[in-house]
C-alpha cells in the first residue's frame, strides 16, 4: 500500500510542473493586457504603460518571471492582485470556503439521489421507472444552468416565496467569519435564525449544482449495476436463496460502486473548482467567479495563482480517489 | 404540508429580515449593487462599481457635483478664488469637518489642508511615501486626466486654505477636482497606518468624511456602511446603507420584487415593461452623459476626404440601430457631446437618412466599389449595448449604397490597443462616458490634436477645431466657453470625423418606498439623501 501511494505521490510532482507552466502561459497567451483594460477608451501612453509594467515585474524576461512565480510559489506566496491590491491566497482562502460548502451540499444531494435512483433503475430494467428516471437523468444533464436557476429563482423566490433570491445568508445576520463555510459560522455566531436562513440560502444553489452530477452519478451507477448484475457470482448469490435485498446490497452494490466512486471523485474536483454560472445566479462569493473575473481584467497573479489552487485540490480528490480505489480494488493496487 | 408551511414561515422571514430591520429602530437602505469593489481607495481604480462603492459614500471632495447635476458646488472647501492668470486656485477649507470615528481608527483632529495635500500629494509626487504604496499603484485617471502634467504643486498655506499652483491655465480644473479621484483621504489615519506597517489597508478599510462609514465587507458578496453621525452636511435618514453583490441583473430584479433590496442598477433592457407595469417599483430614467459613435480613420484614402465620411453619415439608419440594439433606450446622437450637456449646440441638423443621397456623393468623390473594415467591440457599454449587431445594420446600410463591409473584432484590450494605431484599417466602433460633466471632457480627448494616436480614434487633427477647443479650455467665463463649444460643434459636422450613433438613456428601478434618490448624469449611484417611507 505504501509503494502504491508513494506510485501516486510521484506522479504529482511532473503534474505540478505541467500545472504551474500552463497556468503561467496560459493567461499570457491570450490578447491584451492589465493595463490596456484599467485605462479603457481613455487609452494609455506606451511611457506611461512601460513605466508600470515594471513597477509590476512583466518586464522581465518570461523565463524570470516563471521562476520567480514557482520560487514564490514555494514560499507560499502566490503573488497579489492586480485589481484588489491583496495577496492572491489571502483572497482564495477567504472565497474557497463558499464554493466548498456549495460543492460538498451539492454533491451530498447528488449521491443521495443518484446513487439510489440508479440502483432502482437497473433493478427494474426496462420498466417505466427506469425509463422516467433515466429520461429525467438525460434531461438534468442537458440542462442549461442558468436558465434552469433562474427558473428555480423565479418559482420558488418569486411566486411561491419559499427561499430567498441569493447570497449566502440573510442580511440581517452579520457576524465574523470563522471557518468560512457559513453553516458552522452560523451556528458558531448563537444568533436566533441564522443558521436556518443559511440553509435556506443553500437550498436554490445545491439544487442547481447538483443537477449535473446528480445525473451523470445515476446514470453511471445503473449502467454499472446491469454490468453487476449479470456476473455469475450475483447469479450464484440468488441461486443460493439470499434475499434480493442481500444480493443487491452486499453483492452486486460493493462492486458496482467502484466505477461510481471515480465519478464521484471526478465531480468533487470539478464542483470544487469553482461553478461560475451557478455562482453568478446566486450571488455565490466563491472562486469560479472571481477566477473568470480575474482572467477578463487579465489580472495575471490571481489567474496563475487561483489555477494552480485549484489543480492542486483536484489532484488532492484524485489522489485520495486513486488510494480509495485501491482499498476497495486490491487489483488495482497491486497492478 | 405542515412542513412546507414551517418551511416558508422560516425562509420568508429570513429572506423578508432586512425589512423587518427597518424598522423604528433602524432604517436600512439595501443596494443591490453591479459587482464588487476593487478596493476603497478611489483613486487606484477607474471602474464606476469601485467608486459607487468608495468615494461616493464614504469620502468628500473639496468640490462636489450637485445631486442630479454637473454643477459644481462648494464641498470640502467653502469657497475658492482663482487668480487673473488662471495658474493659481486657492480653496479655503471647511472648519469643522470630522472624519469617521470607526473600529479601527479614532480621528484626534478635523479634516484640514494636510489632508488635502496627503490625498493628491501621494498621486503627484513620485518620491511621495504614499506613492508606490501597494503593488501595482497606476493612479490611472489622475494621470488619464494629465493632472502631473497640469499640477505644479499644491502647497498648504495655512491649516484651512490650500493653494494649486498650475503649469498652464486649465478651465474645467474645478470640475476635475469633484472627480472620485480627488477624493480626500484622511492623513492622520494614512501616518497611523505608515506607523504599523500596515499601509496597503487604507485600500481594505477605508477612512473619510463622506456621509456613511465603513462596516464592513465580505469580498464579493455584502458591503455594509453605517451613517456618519458627525457628517458636516447632516446625519443621513437611513442608518445603515448595505450594497448586496448581485452580478446578474434577472436575479437583481428578482431581489428587488421579494423586498430584498431597495434599489438596483442596471436593468435588462427586456424588463423595463415589467418593471412600469408592477405599482410595487418606481423606475427613474435619464440620458445618460454619452455618446456611441463610429469613427472613421481620416488618415487613410478614402476616408480621408470629408465628402466620403459625410455620405456614409447619410447611408446610415439610426432609427434602426436605435430599435434594434437599444431597443428604446436610446437617442439618435447629432453632436459628439450629449443633449444633457451645456454648450450642446441644438441648432445643428443632424445628416439625415437619405441612401440616394449617399449614392450622388460617393460618385461625386469619386468612389466606387468601396470595401471597407466596421470594428466591433466585444463588450457591451453603456452607450453601446450590441456593438455587433449595430456592425450588421451599418452593414446593410452601407451594402444599399453600393459599399462592402467586413465586420471585425478584437478581444476589448487588444482592440483598444489597436484602435489607437494612426494607419488602422477601417472604420471603429467605441464611445464614451463623461468624468465630469465638461464639454471639453468629450471635444479634446476624443477629437482634439493631442489624441491622435490615442483617444481620438478618427485620428483627426482640425486646426479651426482644434484652435475653438484650446481656447475654450483657456477661459474661465462660462458664456464665453459655451460659444467656443458651439462653434466646435459646427466644424466637427461639416467634417463628420465620426458618425455619431447615439446616446443611451439609463434606467434605475427601485422600491415605490424609496424617496429622494436622484440620477446622477454621470451614472454614479448616490445614496447620501435617500430615505425609506415607512
Amino acid at each position: 500500500m505504501l509503494r502504491f501511494l508513494l506510485g501516486r505521490l510521484g506522479l504529482l510532482i511532473p503534474t505540478f510542473i505541467g500545472v504551474t507552466l500552463v497556468a503561467f502561459s496560459f493567461i499570457r497567451l491570450l490578447p491584451g493586457d492589465p493595463l490596456d483594460l484599467l485605462a479603457g477608451e481613455r487609452g494609455i501612453s506606451d511611457e506611461r504603460k512601460a513605466e508600470l509594467m515594471a513597477q509590476m515585474g512583466f518586464d522581465k524576461p518570461l523565463w524570470q518571471q516563471y521562476i520567480d512565480y514557482v520560487l514564490g510559489v514555494f514560499q507560499g506566496d502566490l503573488g497579489t492582485s492586480f485589481a484588489s491590491k491583496k495577496p492572491v491566497l489571502d483572497e482564495f482562502m477567504t472565497l474557497f470556503p463558499a464554493t466548498a460548502e456549495l460543492a460538498l451540499c451539492a454533491i451530498i444531494l447528488a449521491v443521495c439521489i443518484g446513487i439510489p435512483a440508479g440502483i432502482f433503475a437497473a433493478v427494474k430494467r426496462g420498466s417505466v421507472a427506469d425509463q422516467a428516471i433515466m429520461g429525467t437523468a438525460l434531461v438534468g444533464y442537458s440542462m442549461p444552468i442558468f436558465w434552469w436557476g433562474l427558473l428555480l429563482i423565479i418559482l420558488f423566490s418569486g411566486i411561491l416565496q419559499w427561499t430567498p433570491v441569493s447570497g449566502r445568508i440573510s442580511l440581517m445576520y452579520f457576524f465574523p467569519s470563522v471557518t468560512g463555510f457559513m453553516l458552522i459560522d452560523s451556528l458558531l455566531s448563537g444568533e436566533k435564525g441564522a443558521f436556518a436562513s443559511a440553509v435556506s440560502h443553500l437550498v436554490l444553489p445545491s439544487i442547481v449544482l447538483a443537477t449535473i452530477p446528480l445525473a451523470v452519478i445515476a446514470r453511471q451507477t445503473r449502467s454499472a449495476m446491469l454490468e453487476v448484475l449479470g456476473e455469475d457470482y450475483v447469479r450464484t448469490a440468488r441461486a443460493k436463496g439470499l434475499p434480493p435485498r442481500s444480493v443487491i446490497g452486499l453483492h452486486a452494490l460493493r462492486n458496482a460502486l467502484i466505477p461510481v466512486i471515480t465519478t464521484i471523485g471526478l465531480q468533487v474536483g470539478v464542483l470544487l473548482a469553482g461553478a461560475i454560472l451557478t455562482e453568478t445566479i446566486f450571488s455565490w462569493p466563491g472562486i469560479g467567479k472571481w477566477l473568470v473575473d480575474s482572467i477578463s481584467r487579465r489580472d495575471y497573479f490571481v489567474v496563475q495563482g487561483g489555477l494552480l489552487m485549484i489543480a492542486g485540490i483536484i489532484m488532492l480528490v484524485n489522489l485520495i480517489v486513486d488510494v480509495l480505489y485501491g482499498l476497495i480494488n486490491p487489483r488495482i493496487r497491486h497492478n | 404540508m405542515n412542513f412546507q408551511k414551517t418551511l416558508k414561515a422560516t425562509l420568508l422571514g429570513a429572506s423578508l429580515a432586512v425589512i423587518a430591520a427597518t424598522g423604528a429602530s433602524a432604517k436600512t437602505l439595501v443596494y443591490c449593487s453591479e459587482g464588487s469593489p476593487e478596493g476603497f481607495d478611489t483613486a487606484l481604480y477607474t471602474a464606476g462599481t469601485t467608486f459607487d462603492a468608495s468615494s461616493k459614500p464614504l469620502y468628500n471632495r473639496l468640490v462636489e457635483f450637485k445631486r442630479g447635476t454637473t454643477e459644481v458646488l462648494p464641498g470640502l472647501a467653502e469657497s475658492w478664488e482663482v487668480s487673473e492668470d488662471g495658474l493659481e486656485y486657492t480653496f479655503n477649507l471647511r472648519k469643522g469637518v470630522k472624519f469617521h470615528t470607526t473600529d479601527f481608527f479614532t480621528p484626534t483632529r478635523d479634516f484640514n489642508a494636510d489632508d488635502v495635500v496627503f490625498s493628491f500629494d501621494r498621486q503627484l509626487k513620485k518620491d511621495h511615501a504614499w506613492h508606490e504604496y501597494t503593488p501595482g499603484t497606476a493612479w490611472e485617471y489622475f494621470n488619464g486626466m494629465s493632472m502631473p502634467d497640469l499640477i505644479k504643486e499644491i502647497v498648504k498655506v495655512d491649516d484651512y486654505t490650500v493653494k494649486f499652483v498650475l503649469n498652464r491655465p486649465e478651465a474645467p480644473m474645478i470640475a476635475n477636482l469633484a472627480m472620485d479621484f480627488a477624493s480626500v483621504l484622511s492623513a492622520e489615519y494614512a501616518a497611523q497606518l505608515e506607523a504599523a506597517g500596515t499601509k496597503e489597508q487604507l485600500n481594505q478599510q477605508p477612512v473619510g468624511t463622506g456621509p456613511f462609514k465603513f462596516v464592513g465587507y465580505q469580498k464579493d458578496a455584502v458591503i455594509r456602511y453605517g451613517a456618519h453621525a458627525d457628517y458636516w452636511n447632516g446625519k443621513e435618514a437611513i442608518d445603515n446603507l448595505i450594497f448586496a453583490i448581485t452580478p446578474d441583473a434577472a436575479v437583481r430584479l428578482q431581489k428587488l420584487k421579494a423586498g430584498e433590496c431597495h434599489v438596483m442598477p442596471y436593468p435588462a433592457p427586456a424588463d423595463i415593461a415589467d418593471i412600469k407595469a408592477d405599482s410595487n417599483l418606481t423606475l427613474l430614467e435619464q440620458q445618460g452623459l454619452n455618446v456611441g459613435y463610429l469613427a472613421y480613420n481620416t488618415k487613410v484614402a478614402p476616408f480621408d476626404k470629408k465628402e466620403v465620411r459625410k455620405a456614409l453619415n447619410h447611408a446610415i439608419n439610426k432609427q434602426a440601430i436605435l430599435d434594434a440594439v437599444f431597443q428604446g433606450s436610446g437617442q439618435a446622437a447629432k453632436n459628439p457631446i450629449p443633449p444633457t450637456m451645456w454648450s450642446y449646440n441644438d441648432a445643428i441638423e443632424d445628416d439625415d437618412y437619405n441612401p440616394e443621397l449617399a449614392k450622388e456623393m460617393l460618385a461625386a468623390a469619386g468612389v466606387s466599389d468601396l470595401s471597407m473594415k466596421v470594428w466591433a467591440m466585444p463588450v457591451q457599454r453603456p452607450y453601446n449595448p450590441n456593438a455587433r449587431r449595430m456592425a450588421e445594420v451599418i452593414q446593410a446600410d452601407f451594402a444599399e449604397v453600393g459599399v462592402n463591409v467586413e465586420i471585425v473584432s478584437y478581444e476589448w484590450g487588444e482592440y483598444l490597443s489597436r484602435s489607437k494605431d494612426v494607419d488602422r484599417d477601417g472604420a471603429v466602433l467605441l464611445g464614451w462616458t463623461g468624468d465630469n460633466g465638461d464639454p471639453d471632457n468629450f471635444l479634446a480627448v476624443l477629437l482634439g490634436c493631442d489624441g491622435v494616436g490615442g483617444s481620438n480614434r478618427a485620428q483627426w487633427c482640425n486646426d479651426d477645431f482644434q484652435a475653438l477647443i484650446e481656447k475654450a479650455k483657456a477661459v474661465t467665463d462660462k458664456a464665453e466657453r459655451t460659444k467656443l463649444y458651439e462653434e466646435a460643434q459646427v466644424v466637427f459636422k461639416e467634417e463628420a470625423p465620426w458618425a455619431t450613433i447615439a446616446h443611451s438613456v439609463v434606467f434605475m428601478p427601485m422600491s415605490s418606498k424609496v424617496t429622494g434618490y436622484v440620477m446622477d448624469p454621470l451614472g454614479g449611484h448616490w445614496f447620501d439623501g435617500v430615505d425609506i417611507a415607512e
